[in-house]
């Protein structure tokens, strides 16, 4: 982060020279774009924007998008601040393109009061993006007693969930997809069937037994994804999101609620669309998450579906944990990678260079789409008067990611010593620049 | 990732052919009896989570009869039970001059774990469902007694595959050598995905057909608590997969017949067939020594 352009809070800028992709209004071409006073003042073709500017951000060769948005970030505060803090967290979101994430409440304790999710977005907690708390959608995430939606809602939470654990009681889940419909306020299902996924700690397959791990079935989460789409289709105006999507059946049944317009979104990870449950390799914790990784076939369809606009958003499912939580046991390790500073360098390396997916499509899986999922209103494109929330980035520069350099607080991430192609340049936040690459 | 120290032997899946059939010459080559003192001065460790009585006591005959100082240390009554982590128990036995940690764990992977953050060789005496490669050394050493060599031999293993350590390393042992090995068990045990554990592994539900021409019949151990349940029942193994002297019969007549025990008698097998002239269960155990000896001289580069 330049100290400069930090200190200096220019009333405006213009960034000068880029190839602007604004999925949800349709643009794909060499644009300028000016930012005022936090907001986006215009948008337009080369050297033909109208207002003056404070100061300029020269992109030429680069592309200019809406900020990213991830759905699925865990913050680890309050309560484990040693794993993850929200200043910390949010540095590292700016390295990677972010410009707002939203947060788990599965922290100790849960957020599930109006007093936490205040807490979360109180200027204090050192957010250097913007923070959209997700709030528990049952007191203590026990998935018993429905907490106070319409309370959190007024505080900030922009949806609810027990991510960490399912919502698994048929009435218990019907009952917040109803609430949620009053309120307009999505559901996020973490699913897994956790009567089937007792003592589990990776994908049911050749490589758990080989290994002698216990594994997840896809079933676990194919069966609560489609008893989820089923109850959202029979309770109206009901939002299902399905978090963290990781197997081709469960695909199938967001398919199937899309093609009946029922109000069913779903995210997709970078290491679900990248890595297989091979990977794990001689029980290697890094590569240990929930859900884990999959099947080839899996992968596959998931690859057809971020292609084919069934999934909504790109979500990293951050979830830092400290080395003492990972260098243990494979079984006894924590479940979780960090994401936020390879996610799109992911995306471009593998879903763009390696299948093809456009740069636009990829684009709107971090911008349009995940605005869309959770209702945030004014961002996700640069239409005028939105905030001025932009990344700027090179999908062609060549670089290796080094865990130790990372910004969050743990290193637990697989892809230690990648070589990547595509690098955020610049992070804007509501017109300031919050991360500008060296 | 750390590299694997040396010497240590994790498990027989990614050992060579050659790796294996030396470390059993070796093995033919020691007697505890008259062993020659190739471990004096090494402090050999017995890391031991889990119960066990042959594999303990094997392991401590066989570095003892090779001169070896040993310690056993185990869960109760250790700073384990203090919520010590795995790798500071290590890094601790490392300090008093541990040369070698023999290891049994109930996690699958912790020698691994132990392998990479370690400079001296780790032995695998079991990893919960994973491998327990001393234990198909063995078996391996006690087939090479009764038979004239492992090619073309037919061999058919029976019981809870899914649960067992000793199943998998056995199947990665016998494959490279060339055997042709038959798992069976039911569905509850022996999932279809068993099938890919090995090149050329062969599955059957029926005990007659897994039996029928068999050189060595290997038992498993069926824990009557993971019977519980399931759909299959403790009689209806019984009356399916049960070693009795008719099943053996199918068997050619010199079969033998494998258990690394503890044995369940009346449950995998009958007591007619674990204390009958096919029965080499007790010479399994005897055999473990010489083949631990060869572990352990090879892993602490002693042998000769």
């Amino acid at each position: 982060m330049s100290a400069k352009s930090q200190s200096r809070e220019a009333a405006s800028l213009l960034i000068k020279g880029g190839h602007v992709i604004d999925p949800a209004a349709k643009i794909n071409a060499p644009m300028d774009v000016l930012l005022r006073d936090g907001r986006v003042a215009e948008v337009a073709p080369p050297n033909k924007v109208r207002g003056s500017a404070d100061e300029e951000f020269d992109a030429r060769g680069l592309i200019v998008a809406p900020g990213f948005i991830d759905l699925h970030v865990h913050l680890r505060e309050p309560g484990q601040s040693y794993k993850e803090t929200i200043a910390s967290g949010t540095a590292a979101a700016a390295v990677g393109g972010f410009t707002s994430v939203c947060t788990m409440p599965n922290t100790a304790p849960v957020v599930d009061t109006a007093d936490w999710v205040a807490w979360l977005r109180h200027p204090e907690r050192g957010a250097v993006v913007n923070v959209f708390p997700i709030a528990a959608a049952t007191s203590r995430s026990r998935g018993a007693t429905l907490t106070d939606f319409a309370a959190l809602q007024r505080a900030g939470a922009v949806a609810v969930t027990d991510d960490g654990k399912p919502i698994l009681d048929d009435e218990v889940m019907r009952a917040a997809l109803r609430l949620g419909a009053e309120l307009n306020l999505p559901v996020v299902q973490h699913a897994e069937d956790t009567r089937l996924t007792a003592h589990c700690s990776m994908h049911e397959g050749p490589t758990s037994f080989r290994l002698g791990l216990r594994g997840m079935s896809a079933a676990a989460e194919a069966n609560i994804v489609d008893r989820d789409v089923t109850l959202a289709q029979q309770i109206r105006e009901s939002r299902l999101h399905v978090a963290h999507l990781s197997t081709s059946d469960a695909l199938k049944a967001v398919r199937r609620g899309k093609r009946a317009k029922a109000r069913v979104t779903c995210e997709v990870t970078p290491h679900h669309f990248t890595l297989l449950d091979e990977d794990v390799g001689e029980y290697n914790t890094n590569f240990k998450m929930n859900p884990p990784l999959r099947s080839a076939t899996d992968r596959e369809a998931i690859l057809v579906a971020l292609a084919d606009g069934t999934v909504d958003a790109i979500a990293t499912d951050h979830a830092p944990h400290a080395t003492h939580e990972k260098e243990v046991e494979f079984e006894r390790a924590a479940f979780g990678i960090t994401g936020l500073e390879t996610a799109l360098a992911l995306a471009i390396t593998k879903l763009h260079r390696e299948h093809k997916i456009p740069l636009a499509r990829i684009v709107e899986l971090f911008t349009a789409g995940p605005a869309r999922v959770f209702d945030l209103r004014s961002r996700g494109s640069l239409a005028r008067g939105n905030f001025a929330d932009v990344t700027i980035f090179d999908p062609k520069k060549r670089w290796t990611f080094e865990a130790a350099k990372s910004r969050s607080l743990s290193h637990n991430t697989p892809f230690d010593g990648w070589q990547f192609t595509g690098k955020v340049v610049a992070t804007i936040v509501s017109g300031r620049v919050v991360y500008r690459a060296e | 990732m750390n590299k694997t120290a040396r010497g240590s032997l994790l498990g027989i899946e990614h050992l060579e052919e050659k790796e294996i059939l030396g470390l059993l010459k070796l093995a033919r080559r020691m007697n505890p009896l008259k062993a020659r003192p190739l471990l004096r001065n090494k402090r050999v460790v017995l890391l031991f989570y889990e119960a066990s009585t042959r594999t303990r006591s094997s392991f401590e005959i066989a570095a003892k009869s090779m001169s070896a100082i040993t310690t056993l240390v185990q869960a109760s009554g250790s700073s384990i039970e203090k919520g010590e982590s795995l790798l500071d128990t290590g890094y601790t036995l490392r300090a008093m001059g541990a040369d070698a940690i023999v290891i049994r764990h109930p996690a699958a992977g912790a020698p691994h774990l132990m392998a990479q953050h370690l400079d001296i060789p780790i032995i695998n005496a079991g990893d919960g469902m994973h491998e327990h490669p001393s234990q198909a050394l063995l078996d391996a050493f006690t087939i090479l007694k009764h038979k004239k060599s492992f090619k073309g031999l037919q061999v058919a293993i029976i019981g809870d595959i899914y649960h067992s350590r000793v199943a998998r390393s056995a199947c990665h042992l016998l494959t490279k050598l060339g055997v042709r090995v038959t798992l069976c068990g039911p569905p509850e045990f022996m999932p279809e995905v068993a099938a890919t554990l090995a090149p050329g592994l062969h599955l059957s539900r029926h005990a007659e057909e897994a039996v029928r021409g068999a050189d060595v019949i290997m038992l498993l151990r069926v824990q009557k608590e993971r019977l519980a349940g399931q759909e299959i029942g403790l009689q209806d193994y019984i009356a399916h997969y049960q070693l009795t002297p008719a099943r053996l019969k199918l068997a050619r007549r010199d079969a033998i017949v494998m258990h690394p025990g503890p044995i369940i008698r009346g449950l995998e097998l009958t007591s007619e067939v674990a204390d009958g002239p096919q029965s080499v269960i007790v010479d399994e155990v005897h055999n473990g020594v010489p083949t631990r000896m060869a572990i352990l001289a090879q892993a602490l580069g002693t042998a000769r």
